[in-house]
Parts: C-alpha cells; structure tokens; sequence
C-alpha cells in the first residue's frame, strides 16, 4: 500500500470554485474565495494556515456542516450537500457523546446505521484495540484524559467505515507528548487502513510531519496560497536536516503571505 | 426538593473508577460510613433546635392554641395506628396518604408525559416554538392557586379537579425546563451525530433526549415539589379524603394538632418522594461529571 503512489491514485474529492460568504452586523464577510483542490484516494492533506485563513470553513463545507455560497465540492462525482457516514469528522473539542461509554461511542455510528449488533460489538472491539483503549470500554468521556478522548473520537469515526477523515485541529488542546503520541498513532492508522485524510492544523511542524501534500492558506479572504508536497520517508524524524530544511521552506512561505496580506490591509 | 439533598448526593453516591489521569484519593468503607453518619447528625440539628424551641414556646405562653410537640405526636400515634382518641381520625392515615399519593403522581405523571415530549419539540422546533411560546409564556405567571375556581366548574367538586390543579403546577417547570436542556446542548453534538448518520427523527431519541436529561430531573423534582405544595390546595375542593382534606378539616374542628400532623406528614412524603428521584437521577445520570464531581 506503501508503495502505490498516490498520485496516480483516483481522485476522491473535488473542491471546485468555492466561495463562502459570512453575514456579519456590518456586511457579509468573505471568508473563502476561489478556493479549488483536488484530494486523491489515500492521500494525506494537511491544510496549514493562521486562524481567519478559513481552513476551518472549507473542512465544515467539505464535511456538510455549512454550504458554499458559490462553486462545489464533490465526492466520487456527487456533489456533496449534507453531513454524512462517508466523512467522518473528529473535532477539535473531541464532541463525544457524554452518556455513553467508550464502547458505545463507538458503536454509534453503526448502530445508527442498522448494522447488526453482533457486528457493530465486532467493530467496536476491533477500533477500540486500534486505538488502545480495551482497557476503558466501560468508562464514560469525563473519565478520561483529553488524548483518549481524542482516541475514542478518532475510533468512533473509523468503526463507520468512513472514507475520507476529516480532522479539524484536533490536537490543538492536548500538550506536546500526547499530541506526537497521537501523531504516531494516526500515520500508523492511516497506513493500515488506507484511509484519505484531511487535516487542518496551524502547526508548520505538524503538517511536515503528517502531510503526504500541504496545502498553505491565507486569509483575508481565505484562499489557497501554494502546495507543497512532503517526500520525506516515513517515520519522519523531526531532528533530520531534511526535515528542518522542509519546515523553514513551509514557515518561509506561510510568514512571506501573512506579510503580505499586513501590508495590504495597511494600505486599504 | 432541598438544598441538604442536593448538597449531599457525593456522599451515598456509587464510587466509579476514577482516569488514570485523575487519581482520586481512595476513600475507604469505613470512611464512607462516618461521613454518612456525619452527614445524617449534621442534617438532625436544625430540627431538633426547632422543636425543643416549639416545646419551650408552648410552656412559657401557656397557650391552649398550639400543643406541645409531644401532643402532636401522640396525635400522629392514633392518626397512623389508632386506640389513644378513638375518633373519626383514629387510624385513618393509610387511606388519607394513599388518596393524596394517587392524586400527586397521577397529575405529575400527566404532567411529565406531556410536559417532556413537547418540551422537546419545542426546544427543537423554532415554527412549534414561535406557535407556542408566547401562550405558554401568557399562562405562565397565572398562580395555580388562581385556577381553583375554572377548575372546580371544569371538573365538578372532586379529585379530578385536585389532579387537574396538581398537573398545572407540575407542568410548567416541567416543560421550562427540558425546553431549556435542549437548549443548551452542544450543538457540536449534533453535527457529530448527523455526520455519523443519525439524523432527523432518530436525534430526538439518541441526542436530544439524553443530553436534556440534567435538566429534565431538575425539572421532575420542581415539579414534584409544586406538586405536593397543590395537593393541600387541591384537596380543600370538598373531597373528603386526603391529606389536605384533613389539614380542612382540623381547620374548621380547631384541630391544631391534626392540622400539625398533617403538615409534618406532607413534609416528609415530599422529602421521600424528592430522595426517589434523587436517586433516580443519579443512576441515570451517571455519566454527568456535574452528578459525579
């Protein structure tokens, strides 16, 4: 699986033209202009960028949660209009269901999907020992620390049978060793499962150690400013030249655009 | 429903096992039974103050108004078991009590299984909330007590018109209160249930009902407050048996100690009563850190 190389890889989702516009007290704000990316099956994009840069928008509208105001998004050619099983979306605030267990959490999406019991308590052992958390079944979320319940939020979406996951931020709230543990534990996950991962971070350093591409946005209105593509070998060391030299070329063009946009607003 | 019970769910509550992360400190069996202990002689102070003070009061004045606490109780011998007065009132408590307990749960059962299910419906839909809010809102600030008259013309001198007054005042904390829950849930919830393909219809039941529960048993044990507070007014409507009928009747009879029996007997089925749903919302309500701090 390894070595298949994703970019010949059959396109999954389409973002084509869009736009979002906010309406704010004093007028509609736009927050995504002209914004066109192409994710491939497998792949494993990370959209980077400062906060108003609208990454958090485009994945709210790839995931259903809000509408373009303009263009499409589309998945195996269907445009995508609503939340659904086919992406899953693991949340910065983890957004677990606070009443039940580790164990029905979950469940939950199979279940709601009239999965069979016997298969959905099949699935449910099966992604709870991925994500090292047979130990907690029977525990509910305000037991557990934020990194497990990061754990059981990521679990929960893969038990779905979920094609493309979608990652918003979501290890912005943890401290540094959960967050690299958790790093580890999500390539290691997405290469045994073959997933497609979009994964928002601000992060230069965790989107050159995640991303097969990333995606530099920015803002005012948000748009994609370049790509950049990660061929490090993975397990990426953090300490090697090469990573280094990749993250100061990311820093280089994230800072050069956030310059850039000060010296516009300066100017208007 | 007291503050005393709601300060002293953490002690009889069963210990989960505490995260990895957040160890708590082992609290032991032994432990466990001295705060309960404590808690219990902590709770028996302030009415025993209050009695030896009546007792005093009632000696010193001299009134033939009041009895003496003792009079109450041997008042609430005959009333439960009989052979001290040998009047209308000996051991007639079983019948009484289990009249008003009928009335109380039937209208606060109306009350919940009206007041919940369209509690949630108007939490959830704006077109049900914008038709119902502002009659709701109208009927609101109506004391109860105001709609003893209609009630008695709507449903004759009886008990239904008690249950009927009983489910009125269960009703409207009841409802404003799981409106409320569904309210504030986390509208995160929502999205994260839609994208896991539970939508429309199957969200009443799988999100929107668990996560209104908090407020749903804080509005039950309103409820059922108000609803024990209605049953003496309910049962002043001519219906001859009842707890509040007996608490008339002392009344007119210048009964003081009957009317005294009948306050204390109503004080301590209400505090029973709010103790079940206590612990009612505690089993259901295990997996709340607020339930479980």
């Amino acid at each position: 699986m390894l070595d298949q190389p994703t970019k010949v890889a059959p396109p999954i989702l389409e973002v084509s033209g869009v736009q979002k516009f906010y309406h704010a007290s004093n007028g509609p704000i736009e927050a995504l202009r002209g914004v066109n990316l192409t994710i491939r099956k497998g792949e494993f994009v990370c959209l980077l960028g400062a906060s108003g840069c609208g990454k958090s928008t485009l994945l709210r509208i790839v995931a259903g949660f809000e509408t373009a105001t303009q263009g499409s998004v589309t998945m195996y050619g269907f445009p995508v209009d609503r939340p659904g099983p086919d992406r899953g979306m693991v949340f910065q605030d983890y957004a677990l269901f606070p009443w039940l267990t580790v164990r029905d959490n979950i469940g939950f999406g199979p279940k709601h999907r009239r999965v069979a019991s016997k298969v959905v308590s099949e699935l449910t052992d099966k992604f709870m020992a991925m994500v090292g958390l047979t130990a907690f079944a029977d525990r509910y979320p305000h037991q557990l620390s934020g990194g497990m319940k990061q754990r059981v939020a990521i679990a929960r979406v893969l038990s779905n049978d979920t094609d493309v996951l979608l990652m918003d931020e979501p290890f912005g709230a943890l401290d540094a060793l959960t967050r690299s543990k958790l790093q580890e534990e999500l390539v290691e996950i997405w290469r045994t499962t073959g997933l497609t991962v979009i994964f928002v971070t601000h992060s230069v350093e965790e989107a050159v150690m995640l991303a097969d591409r990333v995606i530099v946005m920015s803002a005012g209105p948000g748009r994609i400013d370049c790509e950049i593509e990660v061929d490090l070998p993975r397990p990426r060391d953090v300490a090697s030249p090469e990573f280094n030299a990749l993250r100061r070329e990311v820093t280089q063009k994230l800072t050069s655009h956030i310059a850039g946009s000060r010296a516009i607003a300066a100017d208007s | 429903m007291s503050l005393q019970s709601t300060m002293d769910d953490t002690s009889n509550r069963v210990q989960l096992v505490p995260a990895a992360e957040t160890p708590v400190p082992a609290v032991g069996k032994r432990g466990q039974g001295m705060q309960r202990a404590r808690a219990v002689v902590l709770a028996l102070i302030v009415p025993v103050c209050l009695m030896v003070i009546w007792d005093v009061m009632v000696r010193w004045t001299g009134t033939r108004l009041v009895p003496s606490p003792y009079g109450v109780a041997v008042m609430m011998w005959d009333f439960a078991f009989g052979g001290i007065y040998d009047d209308a009132y000996s051991a007639s408590l079983p019948i009484h009590f289990w009249k008003s307990v009928q009335r109380v749960y039937g209208g606060f059962l109306c009350a919940a299984t009206i007041g919940i299910p369209l509690g949630l419906m108007i939490g959830r839909m704006p077109l049900l909330r914008k038709l119902l809010d502002p009659t709701l809102s109208l009927l609101r600030p109506i004391p109860v007590t105001a709609w003893l008259p209609l009630s008695m013309i709507f449903f004759g001198l009886g008990p239904r018109a008690a249950i009927f007054l009983v489910f009125l005042g269960a009703f409207f904390p009841i409802l404003l209160n799981t409106v409320f829950g569904v309210r504030s849930v986390d509208i995160r919830l929502f999205e994260a249930a839609e994208m896991l393909g539970c939508s429309g219809a199957q969200q009443f039941r799988s999100v929107v009902l668990p996560a209104a529960l908090p407020s749903i048993f804080n509005g039950l044990r309103l409820g059922a407050g108000f609803a024990w507070i209605l049953i003496v007014v309910g049962e002043m409507t001519g219906v001859p048996e009842g707890l509040g009928a007996v608490i008339m009747d002392g009344r007119t009879l210048s009964r003081t100690d009957l009317v005294i029996t009948g306050m204390i007997i109503i004080g301590v089925t209400g505090f029973v009563s709010d103790r079940i749903l206590l612990m009612l919302s505690n089993y259901f309500l295990r997996w709340s850190p607020q339930h479980h701090a």
